[in-house]
């Protein structure tokens, strides 16, 4: 396998702008000849489906909930950034360039980057004209607010509900291109494998989940918008249905997968509060622009939090990070809370929680304007605890939020098999080894509005005389009966457990070894437990029900299988980088003060796993990362 | 923290076809600080261990946003608590020894699909025959070079808040979508970006709603209790004035 990333000659400021001017283009007549299918509705796959029908493809778009609408990015809160300098605060096209790339600690491509930045104001725009609420200024502007690990306000939002406006403005353009004709869409169906034929992705393969029968659909080029695969962990801010079955599928077809184990642990989530639990919540990251963290100065203090006197509290984030204070990156932020916990000064029944407290915010502001920038984080708060954080601060502990890595992509967007796209967080693309708050919105809508739909051209203007194959070739055909055969052995399985216990004790292992922070002999140690807790799977996974018709239990468990491959590459994956950075954390790697501790000698490349068969060990490929405009050096937030 | 026993009687129906009937489950034990989905997963789980088959139920973000969710609970949509989906309702809101009965939404124009399942399409439909502003890709203004007075732009995100759920039409008598069709129509119709198609919008959207089977408002005004966005029923009126101007005057 060759990895070519494709990265434009020239200057990094020109990059884009000399590809966008001298990429083939494909005439509209030939465009109306070429179908692309793309997978997922979140704002990537929305965006792009819009983009590319508008453009005059023939779209097909599939997604597995009930409606488009419903993808996950509709629960992102807190906001979007583009340097758009609005504020007048010296933010700049560069400096977002810069945050997003340190912010990374230095492990994603300066150039996929560089036009993220520049494409970032344009998303805005979009927006706006779709007709997305965003915060206003009482002179009609939009308004902005500060995120983690910058010194700038470019975030916008839309109260505390940013990326359902996002999503329903993208959703609303992919409704006017069905109503057109131009895009074909499909609700209720999961992509269960791609077809590959003569070496490049001809189709997919999809089940139609109300009725379980499989379909088999031509693409000239097919899109993955699939989202990331936090739910590994089994508890995590996803959505229940968030997976990593459609990436999975590419990946065993060839596709590349890189840095599997870079994982965001966000900081600011309710705490665990018993076995049942099926999620976790997250609280926006803009909370800590009015909430403060802090733990009690003295260990095991079990008196209520008002109690506890100022000079008794230890705000450590401000005391260990005077500069960014209660803003630090969210590894930083997720780390500290976990060496506090771990030293005994975690708050709440478990002991695994720290206080974001808003009783300055209150003082200083008065309750109205607090109530006005987090009133439905509040509510949300009370819904979930039964606290009000009006009057008794927050407890919070980090948990999983969102995957940087994912499929290994060029510059084009493209996978390692040619015609296979990925775009937004399937991918492994901008956000190295940590993503700053309110970029994920920001690359979604970049990939699927601004990138792909020039990046795409490339690929299709060569593949013109292609006409349409027959769904009825061999590729098509193997691929379904690899599928059907699956679901048949998992519901003939007669076993004795449920795939939701699977699920719970893959996501422990995973958790306890590759989460927060992890090290050699435990990840040797995980990645026996999870296979052998796979074979069990296997073995031992009960599916009632059957496949000709609605069936979540069977959705699921084809779900839970594809986590089990997942959870064993990123233990090796982890295990591989002897190396801090990021969210990923080797304890054997670390200053004297407990930061992170990168080697970039070693490894200043992007892991990239190739697939040589479920029980035979993967092959590790290195993109060497060349950092020419910025050069790398220890992230520090003091 | 004691533990809560409950009696369940779910609305269970394999297909669309079939005629469906209540059962009763009995489930022992919970914790109060589940969520009524948890609990769900609970009695699920169960289920699976007697060779049952799980109840199916729509459910996906549980941070109340997707929309998914959807069970009348003891004849009320996502429950007893104003302002909160199915997801965010709590187990700590019941007592030991209640019994619970849930139901899919009901309407003509939300078939069951299994059990507590039913199929929102319509609702997309309605967005698609012109629940949105015709702007391509690539071809926007600037941001700040339509400004927008703030109390306009509140109001139009208090309208924009909609998850879609559908809450309003499995509450009101007639199964009417008004207050779903509204909000989408009072976001675009206040904001200036969707002056210049918001004749047609209104009229294509309400057209669509008729349609798909929904019945006629009466203002009775449930929809606004139920909405777990508390959407308000002013936005109706916003609806029929453009509506009734549009068709007065043509």
């Amino acid at each position: 396998m060759i990895l070519d990333s494709k990265i434009p000659d020239g200057p990094l400021e020109s990059k884009w702008t000399k590809y966008k001017s001298t990429v083939p283009l494909v005439s509209p007549a030939n465009k109306r000849k070429l179908e692309i299918i793309v997978v997922g509705t979140g704002l990537a796959g929305a965006s792009a489906a819009s983009s590319l029908a508008e453009m005059g493809y023939q779209v097909k778009s599939f997604c597995f909930q009930d409606s488009p609408r419903r993808a996950h990015s509709i629960a992102a809160q807190g906001g979007i950034n583009a340097a758009k300098n609005y504020q007048n605060d010296g933010d700049s096209v560069y400096r977002l360039f810069y945050d997003t790339i340190k912010g990374g600690d230095y492990r994603s491509r300066e150039a996929n980057v560089y036009r993220l930045a520049e494409v970032s104001a344009s998303i805005i725009d979009q927006c706006v004209a779709q007709g997305v609420p965003f915060a206003r200024e009482y002179g009609g502007t939009l308004d902005n607010r500060s995120f983690g690990g910058v010194q700038v306000s470019r975030t916008f939002y839309a109260r505390g509900q940013t990326g359902q406006q996002l999503l329903l403005g993208a959703y609303s353009a992919l409704s006017r291109q069905i109503s057109k004709g131009n895009v074909k869409m499909y609700n209720r169906h999961e992509m269960v494998d791609i077809v590959k034929i003569d070496g490049k992705a001809r189709g997919v393969i999809v089940r139609n989940l109300l009725t379980g029968e499989f379909n088999r659909h031509f693409g000239h080029a097919v899109v993955l918008a699939t989202g990331g695969y936090g739910n590994v962990y089994y508890l995590s801010t996803n959505a229940m249905g968030s997976n990593v079955t459609a990436a999975w599928k590419a990946y065993k077809k060839g596709a590349a997968f890189s840095n599997p184990c870079f994982t965001q642990i966000h900081p600011t989530c309710i705490p665990v509060s018993g076995e049942y639990q099926s999620k976790l919540t997250l609280m926006s990251e803009s909370l800590r622009n009015d909430g403060r963290i802090w733990v009690p100065k003295k260990k095991g203090d079990n008196r209520s939090p008002n109690e506890i006197p100022e000079e008794e509290r230890d705000y450590y984030l401000e005391r260990r990070y005077p500069a960014f204070g209660n803003l630090v990156p969210r590894d930083v932020a997720s780390r500290a809370a976990k060496e506090r916990c771990d030293e005994g000064y975690g708050v709440g029944e478990t002991g695994l929680a720290v206080y974001l407290d808003f009783e300055n915010a209150i003082n200083r502001l008065g309750k109205d304007i607090v109530s006005a920038r987090y009133g439905n984080l509040f509510a949300m708060y009370d819904k979930i605890t039964g606290d009000d954080p009006y009057s008794t601060p927050m407890r919070i502990f980090p948990a999983v939020h969102y995957t940087m890595g994912g499929l290994w992509v060029d510059y084009d967007l493209m996978t390692t098999v040619p015609g296979l796209y990925a775009i937004g967080e399937c991918n492994f693309s901008d956000h190295g080894a940590n993503r700053l708050g309110a970029s994920a919105l920001m690359q979604g809508l970049a990939d699927g509005y601004f990138v792909l739909p020039y990046t795409i051209g490339k690929y299709l203007s060569q593949d013109i005389r292609t006409t349409p194959i027959k769904t009825d070739h061999e590729a098509f055909v193997e691929a379904e009966n690899d599928a059907k055969e699956r679901n048949k052995k998992l519901l003939n399985n007669n076993g004795n457990r449920s795939v939701e216990s699977f699920h719970r004790d893959l996501g422990k292992i995973v958790w306890d070894y590759c989460g927060m922070s992890r090290n050699e002999s435990s990840l040797v140690t995980a990645i026996e437990d999870i296979k052998q807790l796979r074979e069990k799977f296997w073995k031992d996974v009960k599916v009632l029900g059957d496949e000709k018709s609605y069936n979540p239990e069977l959705d699921k468990a084809g779900r839970v299988a594809d986590f089990f491959e997942l959870g064993e590459l990123m233990m090796r994956d982890a295990l591989e980088r002897n190396e801090s950075c990021g969210g990923h954390f080797r304890e054997e790697y670390q200053t004297k003060e407990g930061e992170a501790l990168r080697d970039d000698e070693e490894y200043t490349f992007a892991s990239t796993w190739e697939f040589k068969g479920v029980n035979h060990p993967p092959i590790l490929h290195k993109e060497d990362l060349d950092f020419k405009t910025v050069h790398p050096t220890q992230r520090s937030y003091k | 923290m004691s533990g809560l026993d409950l009696t369940l009687k779910i609305w269970r129906q394999k297909s669309s076809v079939d005629n469906g009937g209540f059962e009763t489950y009995d489930v022992k034990g919970l914790n109060s600080h589940m969520s009524f989905l948890e609990m769900m997963d609970v009695l699920n789980e169960q289920l699976v261990t007697q060779n049952k088959e799980p109840v199916a139920f729509d459910h996906d973000c549980r941070e109340g946003i997707c929309g998914m969710c959807s069970m009348v609970i003891n004849g009320r949509p996502h429950g007893p608590l104003k302002g909160t989906t199915t997801c965010q309702l709590h187990m700590r809101h019941f007592n030991n020894g209640d019994i619970i009965t849930i139901e899919p939404w009901r309407a003509k124009a939300f078939p069951v699909i299994k059990d507590l399942v039913v199929d929102r399409s319509s609702f997309d439909r309605i967005i698609q025959s012109g629940g949105y502003i015709s702007v391509n890709t690539g071809s926007a203004p600037d941001g700040n070079a339509i400004p927008i007075p703030k109390d306009i732009a509140e109001e139009a995100f208090d309208a924009a808040a909609c998850i879609g759920c559908g809450a309003c039409v499995a509450t009101c008598k007639n199964a009417s979508a008004s207050l779903f069709v509204s909000a989408k129509v009072s976001q675009l119709s206040l904001l200036p970006q969707g002056q210049p198609e918001r004749k047609e919008r209104v009229n294509k959207m309400v057209a669509q709603m008729d349609s798909e089977g929904f019945g006629h408002c009466t203002n009775t005004g449930a929809c606004e209790v139920e909405c777990p966005k508390e959407i308000s029923i002013e936005y109706i009126r916003k609806m029929n004035l453009d509506y009734n101007v549009n068709n007065i005057k043509s």
